[in-house]
């Protein structure tokens, strides 16, 4: 029966209580382990398409008479458009609409950070909308930016009140401490650079109108562009059947789509609003840098007797405040925390989630701090981490729906051990070491997505829902589930995704909720066709009498059977979390500062697992965009004039297939007894949250520095590895 | 007008002098296996052969490959590679995909057994955002099935 309940709603640390109708989820688990389809390898549903180009992609989608549209940004971090002139853009070529500011949502005069869109232009070509936004006259009053954290906290520039969280007495537990470590990290901010960049193409269709959009949530889309542009959200049409990657930076519609919308209406003509490259490197969102003041406390056996963060996220004009204090609240056992963390307002561009926001800088901050701490009381980094393990979620009172960390580290022991002989191949230039890293963080879904399927009289299936497959494989996790459910290979199941006008909400590809939210989803479908199907049979052959599935289908012709599905709740007074942990193998050049990341092991828990061969794609990427994150990437600024300098793919350095590391994954493969009918977690954040952490301490161990701010650039590097020199002078003279 | 021969056909090139060879390819005869994700010869996501070598065609121009045989990804549908890329689970998004396969198929024609070594420089300007580079490896390892 369905049940209205009030819930609490999660998405990347984010929580709101929400109003939700659910059915029970009233199907038993299968045991652990692999079954006919489910836990065993499947390449994708749609790979072959994909590989051979035959996939459309929003940026391959055309339409008929469809024009081009570009956006005219400041070229400032703070300024003022005084007047915006469009006419001698309107004039030029091929030119067929011109919008300014207050034109259209998002297009705006006063512009807080450099690439604010101000005003559009649309043509028949795409060459011949960007020569025109060259002829839109402006005149720019330039107003000071604001370009510096600290200085923002300092002044009250803040997106939000300050966030502060408290347990316990935390001056007490530096008391009680018989070491105490303070330290200071800093990380950098960087881009999501997906290979398609944003875009939508928006065309009415009497009043319907449709947004193609490359996107992480068509139904966010639909919603949000339905309440800004006062439309009934079943006006409104959102497709996004392929997607060539988000990472968290495609949760909304964009000033793209406002555009492409309102250039629409205007002219009666499809139009496309797609960002160049240049533009994805400054407006298209980041991951925010941050600063880290932390502070841990511990008696003389490890035990943490206090854990303090004072944050700053440097978030820009706008964006969202993330939970870099996530990891310090929710890791490990200890009876006294003290957070605050300040979202800083800068004329930057503003921050967007990316892969597990906060939880990736959080987890590089406070997991060199434990390490830091082991190093001074003498103590084995993993034998601190045990000893400190969280048996229930230390925030509360709350029993863990399901944990296996201490599994994870009983498996990190192998990869732990060869830091012996890893250290011996050291050289008088190059020095190897080993570091690890644990992992939290969300992944449990939830209420509401829902799925149809169709049987058809050949004992195929169908699942229809308008979720969308942002490369993560989902598809074929849903095809998975639903094979595994009616008794047929996953081959003979075909998933339709991504059209809100022709399937059933679903919910967002984000927060690694996406497998743990619809999948439990299809599988209740599927289950429901199956009652069908076995009542089909025991009408045609006789109570409890063996059958072929597909010569009772037969009889279907062209007729079918339809199941319905949805996601039930999650568990009541229950913390539902993902843990894990990393073992980073690492030979840093001492003379020029060179860190080459030589083998990542990657344990985690993150329940039932569908697809191994999916999983291992995403840890394995996971982990090649954190170590890009680590060693290289860097959104570089003019200190003078808060440019921003690193606008390509050639000067913002993205990892290649030559920066790859031996990467060892190992899943625990437990079901979460408690977590739905699947007891699957998400996969898609947790493998990047520790590399940087993990990396950094495998550097401290090779070389007796310490790292403390990201990226670890070969001039970061030499500092400290001469602040250790320096440290290790001091420490002998005074000896 | 200029032709272009693509896959074994030939196109009458029916665009303005300073069209890209990428830009061709997918507005004018509408093969959109061929991306453009930079359009500034960076990413390798639109790389295609000419005469068989891999070529940026978002950074060459349609004109200057008159007479030349350009092969796209769909002139290599059925290559082996295109399985062994599905096979491995090199493929994410897909976004980058078709490029790297063009690239992988020029590798393992020029050198039909590549080391790690070779592949790992022959293979290093196509970007990958999602991160399928350990996968792409195998499936260039393993591409003979």
């Amino acid at each position: 029966m369905a049940r209205l309940i009030r819930t609490e709603k999660e998405v990347e640390g984010r929580r709101e209580e929400v109003w939700l109708v659910v059915d029970e989820d009233d199907l038993e688990q299968w045991p652990a382990g692999p079954r006919n389809v489910v836990g065993r390898p499947k390449t994708r549903d749609d790979g072959l398409a994909r590989a051979r180009g035959q996939v459309r992609f929003t940026a391959d989608l055309r339409f008929p008479g469809m024009l081009h549209a570009a956006i005219l940004r400041s070229p400032y971090p703070h300024a003022r458009a005084k007047r915006v002139d469009l006419d001698h853009a309107l004039a030029a070529p091929g030119v067929r609409g011109a919008i300014g500011p207050g034109d259209a949502p998002e297009l705006s005069a006063t512009c807080e950070y450099e690439g604010a869109p101000v005003a559009a232009v649309c043509a028949d070509s795409m060459r011949e909308a960007h020569a025109a936004l060259a002829l839109v006259d402006v005149e720019w009053e330039e107003l000071e930016p604001l370009l510096d954290a600290d200085e923002a906290v300092a002044r009250g520039k803040l997106l939000e009140e300050p966030r502060h969280h408290e347990r316990g007495d935390f001056e007490r537990g530096l008391a009680e401490a018989d070491v105490v470590v303070e330290a200071t990290y800093r990380t950098q901010t960087v881009l999501h650079n997906s290979m398609e960049t944003h875009q939508s193409i928006c065309r009415f269709e009497g009043d319907v109108l449709e947004v193609y959009t490359s996107t992480q949530y068509v139904w966010g889309v639909r919603r949000e562009v339905a309440k800004t542009l006062g439309m009934p959200a079943d006006k409104v049409r959102v497709v996004c059947e392929f997607m060539g990657g988000g990472f968290g930076s495609k949760n909304s519609p964009g000033e793209f789509t406002y555009v492409a919308a309102e250039l629409a209406r205007r002219t009666g003509r499809a139009v496309r609003c797609a960002l160049t490259r240049r533009e994805e490197h400054i407006a298209a969102g980041n991951r925010n840098a941050t600063i880290q003041r932390l502070t841990v406390g511990a008696r003389s056996d490890g035990t943490l007797t206090a854990l303090g963060g004072e944050y700053v996220n440097a978030v820009g004009a706008d964006g969202w405040n993330s939970m870099t204090e996530g990891p310090m609240l929710m890791l490990y056992e200890c009876a006294n925390v003290r957070s605050t963390t300040w979202g800083a307002r800068l004329n930057l561009p503003p921050a967007k989630a990316f892969r597990a926001p906060g939880f990736v800088e959080g987890t590089f901050g406070l997991e060199c701090l434990l390490d830091e701490l082991a190093a001074k009381l003498g103590l084995d980094p993993l034998e601190l981490r045990r000893r400190n393990h969280a048996d229930r979620d230390p925030g509360g009172s709350e029993a863990y729906s399901g944990k296996n960390l201490l599994e994870c580290y009983r498996r990190a022991e192998p990869h732990w051990e060869r830091r012996h002989e890893v250290r011996s191949r050291s050289t008088a230039t190059v020095k190897r070491g080993v570091g690890m890293a644990s992992q939290v963080w969300f992944g449990g879904g939830g209420p509401p997505s829902y799925a149809w399927i169709r049987v058809g009289s050949d004992a195929r299936a169908t699942v229809v829902t308008a979720m969308q497959d942002v490369g993560t494989g989902t598809k074929t996790t849903m095809a998975m589930v639903a094979a595994e459910e009616l008794g047929i290979p996953a081959e003979d199941v075909t998933v339709a995704v991504g059209d809100s006008l022709r399937g059933p909400y679903a919910t967002l590809s984000a927060g690694s909720s996406t497998t743990p939210s619809i999948a439990p989803a299809v599988r209740a479908a599927a289950a429901d066709a199956r009652r069908q199907i076995l009542d089909m049979a025991e009408q045609r052959y006789g109570k409890g009498v063996d059958f072929d599935l597909r010569e009772l289908l037969s009889l279907l012709g062209n007729s079918q059977i339809l199941g319905t599905g949805s996601r039930g709740p999650n568990p009541a007074g229950m913390t539902v979390l993902t843990f894990g942990v990393q073992v980073a193998e690492v030979a840093v050049d001492v003379e020029t500062g060179e860190v080459t990341v030589d083998r990542i092991a990657a344990i985690h828990d993150v329940g039932r697992v569908i697809n191994p061969l999916g999983a291992s794609s995403q840890i394995e990427g996971g982990i090649i965009q954190g170590i890009g994150h680590t060693l290289s990437e860097q959104r570089l600024l003019d200190p003078g004039s808060g440019g921003i300098l690193t606008t390509s793919l050639d000067a913002y350095k993205m990892p290649t297939i030559a920066d790859v590391p031996e990467i060892v994954t190992d899943l625990i493969d437990l079901p979460d007894a408690q977590l739905t009918s699947l007891g699957s977690k998400g996969i898609g954040e947790p493998p990047i949250i520790p590399v940087a952490a993990a990396i950094a301490n495998a550097i401290r161990d090779a070389t007796g520095a310490d790292v403390r701010s990201l990226p670890i650039s070969r001039e970061e590097m030499l500092r400290a590895l001469a602040e250790a020199k320096e440290k290790a002078r001091g420490a002998a003279t005074s000896v | 007008m200029p032709e272009l021969t693509v896959n074994g056909g030939r196109y009458v090139l029916d665009a303005p002098v300073g069209t890209s060879l990428a830009e061709a390819l997918r507005e004018r005869i509408g093969l959109t296996g061929t991306k453009i994700s930079c359009n500034e010869g960076h990413c390798g996501a639109c790389t295609v052969l000419v005469d068989g070598e891999p070529t940026l065609a978002c950074i060459t121009l349609a004109h200057r490959v008159e007479g030349r045989e350009v092969t796209t990804i769909e002139g290599l549908r059925d290559h082996p590679m295109v399985d062994a890329f599905v096979r491995a689970d090199a493929v994410q998004c897909g976004f980058c995909t078709p490029g790297q396969i063009v690239s992988a198929v020029a590798l393992v024609e020029a050198h039909a057994d590549p080391t790690a070594a070779e592949i790992r420089h022959r293979m290093s300007g196509n970007l990958c955002r999602c991160g399928t580079y350990t996968k792409i490896e195998e499936a260039i390892r393993t591409w003979r099935g």
